[in-house]
C-alpha cells in the first residue's frame, strides 16, 4: 500500500516544461505501440511472407510452364511474375494500416491517447511516420530478395531478367513503396471512419471496386478515367513495361500518394473537430 | 525528470488558505451544456472542484457524469459553456499528463499489448522516464503481472492499470470515472486511501461513483447531478443532513392508534412489522411526547441516521424539485 509521496505543488518551478508533448515524443510512443501490438507484427510478417512466398512459388510454377508461342514470349514479364506476391500483400498491409487506428477506437484506447496528447494530431502523424519508417525497412528487402530468388529460378529456362534492365529496379522498389502507400491510405480511412469493418471495406472499394464500376461506363469514358483511379495510378510504378493507357510510373505513384495525403488530411481535419 | 523517488516523505502541503489565495489547480465548469442530437446530456452545469479534498461526483446512471468528465478532458466539445482545468481548457495544456491524470473506462487498452507497454507508450508522449513507469506499476500493485497481455486482466486489474496510467505524470489534478468498479474489498480500501493521500498532497481529486456508501467514506465534498443538471454542490455532511430524511423507529403496544396521532401532511408513518412504525418528519422527542400524551406505552424509540444513499435517493428522485437548494454551489 504505497502512497503517493510527492506533493503536487513541490514540483520544479515550471512543471509543464518537463513533460511537454512534442511530435518526436509521440513518434516514440507510437513506435512502442506498434512493436507491442501483436496483430500489427503479424500483419507485417504476413505481408512479407506473401511477398516472398507467393513470388517464389509463382516463379516455380511459371518455370515449369514456360511461354511457347511468340506472343506469349513477348508478353512474358519476369519482373511481374516475381512481384506477384506484392499484389496479395496489399490486403494484409491495407488492413494493418486501418487497424493501427481503428484498434484504438474499438477498445476506447483512443481516449487515453487523446487525453495524453490533447492536441490530437500528433497521434495521427506519429502513426503515419512510424509506419512510413517501418514498412519500407521490411518491404524493400522483401521485394528485392524475392526478385533475385525468382530470377535465379526463371533463368533456368532463360526467362529471367536483371536489375540492370531498364525499369526493373524501379518496379521492384516501386512495389515496396506502393505497399507502404496502401498502408497509409488504410490508416487515413481508419482515422476517417473510426471503424474497422467500414474502413477495410472502403479501402478495398477504392482499390478494386472503383475499377469495376468504371468498367461499366462507356469505353470512351472509362479509358480516360481509369488511369486516374487509385490502383491503375499507383500500380504504374510497379510495372516494368508501362501500359500505354496508364500514367507514367512516378506520375501515377505521385497521384496515389496525393489521394493518400487527401485522405489523411481530411482525417486530420475531422480529428481536431469531432468528439473522440 | 519531475518524478521523484517513491520512498521520499514530504509533509503534506498546506491547503489553500482562503479565497484570496486562489489555487491554480482546480476544475471550473461554467454553464456547461452538451447536446447529442436531440438528447441534452449535460444541461447548464456550473461547479468548481477545489484542490486538497476528494470531491465525489454522484448521479444515477445516465445523469451525464461521464459526459461531463469527457468535456472537462477536451474529448468532447461543449455545445455551450466552458470547462477549464488548472486555469485553461484542457486541450491548451502543453504538458497534459502533468496537469491531469484521468481514468475514463477501465480496460480501454489494446488486449494484445502488455500492461507495461501500454503504460510506456502513454508515458513517452510526455517524455516520462521508464523509471516512473516502474514506480506507478509498483504503486498500484501490478508488478507481478505487468508483462502480461492487458486483455487477460480481470476488471480489478484493469482498474489498477487505469489508475497507474492516471498517475504517470504526477498530475496536479486527478479525474477518475468509477474507479471502484470491479475492485474487491481490498482494492476499494486501497483506492480510498490513495485518493485521500492525493488530496492531502494538495491535488484536486474528482471521482465519480455510483457506490454511495463508498463515496460517503471517501469524499469530503459532493457534486450531485441528475439528468444533466446540478442537484447539489455541498459538503458531504451537509448534503446528507439536508437531503437525507431522518427516520424514527418506534415500537409500541398500540401502533394503530399511535400512527393516527402522528400523521400529518409533513409526517409520513409506515408500519414496520411487530408493532413497529417508521416515522419521518419528526424527532424522537416529538414522537415520545405524542405517545406520552396519548398514554401509549413505548417499547422502543430509536433515531435512524440518514445515509448518503438515502440522501442521494431523495435528492435524485425528482431532479427539478431539488434544483433550488443547490444554489449554494451556484452563487459563486
Amino acid at each position: 500500500m504505497t502512497a503517493l509521496t510527492q506533493p503536487a505543488d513541490q514540483a520544479s518551478p515550471s512543471p509543464a516544461t518537463g513533460q511537454r508533448v512534442t511530435q518526436a515524443k509521440v513518434v516514440r510512443s507510437e513506435w512502442t505501440k506498434l512493436r507491442s501490438q501483436p496483430s500489427a507484427a503479424w500483419s507485417l510478417l504476413t505481408a512479407v511472407a506473401l511477398i516472398v512466398g507467393f513470388g517464389v512459388l509463382y516463379s516455380l510454377v511459371r518455370v515449369t510452364r514456360p511461354p511457347h508461342s511468340p506472343a506469349e514470349v513477348a508478353s512474358f514479364d519476369p519482373t511481374a511474375v516475381s512481384l506477384a506476391g506484392a499484389q496479395l500483400a496489399q490486403v494484409a498491409v491495407g488492413v494493418l494500416g486501418v487497424l493501427l487506428i481503428t484498434g484504438e477506437y474499438a477498445t476506447g484506447m483512443i481516449r487515453t491517447s487523446m487525453v495524453a496528447v490533447s492536441r490530437r494530431l500528433p497521434v495521427l502523424w506519429g502513426k503515419a511516420v512510424v509506419f512510413v519508417l517501418t514498412a519500407p525497412v521490411l518491404f524493400v528487402p522483401a521485394t528485392f530478395v524475392t526478385f533475385l530468388v525468382s530470377q535465379s529460378i526463371l533463368s533456368r529456362e532463360q526467362l529471367g531478367t536483371s536489375l540492370q534492365e531498364p525499369g526493373v529496379a524501379r518496379a521492384v522498389l516501386g512495389s515496396a513503396l506502393y505497399l507502404t502507400a496502401v498502408g497509409l491510405l488504410g490508416l487515413g480511412l481508419g482515422a476517417l471512419l473510426r471503424n474497422t469493418a467500414g474502413a477495410v471495406a472502403s479501402l478495398f472499394g477504392l482499390l478494386f471496386g472503383l475499377q469495376i464500376v468504371v468498367g461499366f461506363l462507356p469505353a470512351t469514358v472509362s479509358d480516360t478515367v481509369a488511369r486516374y483511379l487509385p490502383t491503375p495510378a499507383g500500380a504504374a510504378v510497379t510495372n516494368v513495361r508501362p501500359d500505354p493507357a496508364s500514367l507514367g510510373p512516378w506520375a501515377g505513384f505521385g497521384l496515389f500518394c496525393l489521394y493518400t495525403a487527401i485522405t489523411l488530411g481530411l482525417a486530420a481535419w475531422l480529428l481536431r473537430r469531432r468528439d473522440v | 525528470m519531475l518524478c521523484r523517488l517513491p520512498g521520499r516523505s514530504v509533509p503534506a502541503s498546506p491547503l489553500p488558505s482562503g479565497p484570496a489565495e486562489k489555487a491554480d489547480n482546480m476544475i471550473e465548469v461554467q454553464g456547461l451544456t452538451k447536446r447529442y442530437g436531440d438528447k441534452l446530456a449535460v444541461d447548464d452545469l456550473s461547479f468548481t472542484v477545489q484542490p486538497g479534498r476528494v470531491t465525489g461526483f454522484l448521479g444515477p446512471n445516465g445523469a451525464g457524469k461521464s459526459t461531463t468528465m469527457r468535456l472537462i478532458l477536451g474529448l468532447d466539445a461543449p455545445t455551450r459553456g466552458s470547462a477549464t482545468v488548472n486555469g485553461r481548457p484542457y486541450r491548451e495544456h502543453a504538458a497534459p499528463l502533468r496537469e491531469v491524470g484521468a481514468l475514463l473506462e477501465a480496460r480501454s487498452v489494446l488486449p494484445g499489448r502488455s500492461a507495461y507497454h501500454h503504460l510506456l507508450a502513454i508515458a513517452q508522449t510526455g517524455g516520462i522516464a521508464r523509471s516512473r513507469v516502474d514506480e506507478v506499476v509498483e504503486q498500484v500493485g501490478l508488478r507481478e503481472v505487468v508483462r502480461r497481455r492487458a486483455g487477460r486482466f480481470s476488471l480489478g486489474m484493469g482498474q489498477r492499470l487505469g489508475i497507474a496510467t492516471a498517475l504517470l505524470g504526477d498530475p496536479r489534478t486527478v479525474i477518475l470515472d468509477e474507479p471502484l468498479n470491479g475492485l474487491d474489498t481490498e482494492g476499494i480500501r486501497w483506492v480510498r486511501s490513495l485518493l485521500a493521500d492525493l488530496a492531502a498532497e494538495g491535488r484536486t481529486v474528482f471521482v465519480s461513483s455510483h457506490l454511495m456508501n463508498e463515496m460517503a467514506m471517501t469524499a469530503q465534498h459532493l457534486i450531485v447531478i441528475g439528468r444533466g443538471r446540478l442537484i447539489a454542490d455541498s459538503g458531504m455532511d451537509e448534503f446528507v443532513a439536508r437531503a437525507g430524511r431522518a427516520v424514527v423507529l418506534v415500537r409500541s403496544t398500540d401502533p394503530g392508534s399511535l400512527a393516527a396521532r402522528l400523521r400529518s401532511p409533513e409526517v409520513t408513518v409506515s408500519p414496520a412489522g411487530e408493532g413497529a412504525l417508521t416515522v419521518s418528519g419528526l424527532s424522537t422527542d416529538q414522537v415520545g411526547r405524542v405517545a406520552g400524551a396519548a398514554g401509549i406505552t413505548l417499547l422502543e424509540l430509536t433515531a435512524q441516521e440518514a445515509s448518503l444513499e438515502d440522501a442521494f435517493m431523495t435528492a435524485t428522485r425528482d431532479a427539478v424539485e431539488f434544483r433550488a437548494p443547490a444554489t449554494t454551489g451556484a452563487d459563486r
